[in-house]
């Protein structure tokens, strides 16, 4: 069985961005970039089944400028067998990274597919259901267990108050959250017998996709700051604040 | 124009998110209409034809509908959605889930979870982590759109009498298929629709010492809920977790008991109306946000505020 996992480079979660002065966009300069976290559990949990000898192959792709190769190596270093990389320097759009994805899905036909439920700088949360449209799969979003098996894969889905569990025929598209696994870490041997592994440099022309911006970026503000209130000194004044001052209890 | 609103219901009632996305509706320029796709749904239809400002209600009735699965109703949605220019739906765990599919389906890049309307175009949203609001603008003929539902004040449930329109369309995609949920039973208000909050963290130090907060909330009829550091040390299930990856809330009163504040969990709750925290760390970020702050020991307080409400 083949399992393609799709990945994303992006802002590193302990880097809290700012706007740029101007407003025109966040400021990246000199940032760390760093895989998506939900994008290290999709590899984590391709890699698991691998080792349960449940899948024999399991390919990582990213779609981005050059620079996308270190977090493709990265893929590597867990455990992917080989990457693909669609190079572009356009900002793709989810819509436009999951046709991308759809035509690498035709060509490499997976038996599954694993994403991360969204990338921590959009926060979109759309791409893995968009290529599940796409390409008329299945989809277990926000899924905390997988269980895969003969023709079919079972997905527990974290739902609004609990728990889902749907059975999808393969090929299927998983989206991951943050129970399904804990992600380890690439080994220094790892890293690099990576570097050996192949990694394959596609274009969408290459692929007969073209790619659409239908969402403009106006501008980005930081959100309206909280001021800190005030300290109380007990229970006794807490309570008397919130019943007197500010009548949020009765 | 029109602006269709798919329902977020159980069947049996319709879920007060849908009230909160109609409003957002609302301040589009069209008329409302909402679908409600389920199976012996129709409690949730007629519920939805009395919201406030609602023109029609499409009710599509069929097992295939039953689970809310994600391949099936956005068959249907999409069918639907062509005699409009607005596809809206509440950024819960269902319309996370359906609402990418349907705009792949219809060829639109879809907008998550929208905190205002700015235009007939143009919308807010958060973007990472809600450390940035972005202002964007969409060209699609087409708009299909999640809302942030704690950002929109919901239109009065009762009070419209909408017309109730039944389709008769099966759009099983026969790719996926319900084998079963564990669903949290609770008295309590849902998490993300309560009045009032107290949640959880690390301070609580195990899932026993939870019941201190429930002793708290059952005297406001709160929800309680948790942060993440609590989730992930195992005191209480993952559904509790309040924070940029669990439960966006934004109720009046939210008491942060034993929290931190890291920045994931203020992203869950920093709207909520008054803050509370209390922590025996006065220099926890939290107290950064909090309208109320009291630095004790959470073992102390507890008992004490429990007694006194």
């Amino acid at each position: 069985m083949k399992v393609l996992v799709a990945i994303k480079r992006v802002v590193d979660y302990n880097v809290k961005v700012r706007p740029k002065a101007d407003g025109s966009d966040v400021d990246l300069n000199n940032v760390k970039m760093s895989l998506n976290p939900f994008c290290e559990i999709a590899v984590e949990e391709a890699v698991r089944l691998k080792e349960a000898g449940k899948v024999t192959e399991i390919i990582a792709v990213s779609v981005g400028a050059k620079v996308v190769q270190e977090q493709l190596r990265t893929a590597l270093a867990l455990g992917a067998d080989r990457a693909i990389m669609i190079e572009t320097d356009n900002n793709v759009q989810p819509l436009g990274v999951a046709k991308l994805l759809n035509a690498v899905v035709a060509k490499e036909s997976p038996d599954l597919v694993i994403l991360g439920k969204q990338s921590i700088d959009g926060d979109n949360n759309q791409t893995g259901q968009m290529l599940a449209a796409l390409s008329g799969m299945g989809q277990g979003t926000f899924a905390s267990n997988v269980e895969l098996g003969d023709g079919s894969v079972e997905v527990t889905r974290e739902v609004d108050g609990g728990l889902q569990t749907v059975s999808l025929k393969l090929p299927a598209v998983v989206t991951t959250d943050l129970r399904l696994n804990e992600p380890r870490y690439a080994s220094l041997p790892n890293i690099m017998k990576a570097k050996k592994k192949p990694l394959d440099i596609v274009t969408p022309e290459d692929l007969g996709v073209e790619i659409a911006a239908s969402v403009t970026t106006l501008s980005v503000e930081p959100p309206a700051e909280r001021k800190a209130g005030i300290k109380v000194a007990s229970v006794e004044e807490l309570v008397d604040k919130l019943r007197n001052e500010a009548k949020v209890i009765s | 124009m029109s602006i269709l609103v798919i329902a977020e219901h159980d069947n049996a009632s319709l879920k007060s998110s849908t009230l909160n996305t109609v409003a957002a509706a609302s301040a589009l320029d069209g008329e409302v209409h909402i679908l409600v796709a389920g199976s012996g749904c129709a409690a949730a239809a007629t519920e939805a034809a009395a919201a406030s400002g609602v023109a029609k209600v499409i009710v599509a009735d069929n097992a295939a509908y039953a689970n809310q699965l994600a391949e099936n109703i956005a068959g249907l949605a999409v069918d639907v959605a062509a005699d409009y220019d607005y596809v809206l739906a509440g950024a819960t765990g269902n319309g996370k889930n359906f609402m990418p599919r349907i705009a792949a389906l219809l060829d639109v890049q879809m907008i998550s979870e929208i905190i205002s309307v700015e235009s007939a175009d143009t919308f807010k949203r958060p973007i990472y982590a809600g450390n940035v609001i972005a202002t964007v603008q969409s060209t699609d003929a087409k708009k299909v759109i999640t809302v942030r539902t704690t950002a929109f004040d919901p239109v009065a449930a009762t009070g419209g009498s909408a017309e109730q329109v039944a389709i008769d369309t099966a759009s099983d995609a026969g790719v996926s298929s319900f084998v079963g949920e564990e669903l949290a039973v609770s008295d309590r208000p849902e998490l993300t629709a309560a009045g009032i909050v107290v949640s959880g963290g690390r301070g609580m130090q195990n899932g026993e010492n939870f019941k201190l907060i429930e002793a708290v909330a059952d005297k406001l009829n709160a929800a309680m809920g948790a942060s993440r550091a609590a989730v992930d040390a195992g005191f209480v299930p993952n559904d509790m977790q309040v924070g940029q990856t669990g439960k966006i809330v934004a109720p009046e009163l939210y008491i942060a008991v034993g929290i931190s504040g890291a920045i994931q969990h203020l992203a869950g709750m920093k709207d909520s109306k008054v803050i509370v925290a209390i922590n025996k760390d006065e220099d926890a970020p939290i107290f950064q946000v909090a309208d109320y702050g009291l630095v004790a020991d959470l073992f102390d307080v507890l008992p004490e505020l429990e007694a006194q409400l």
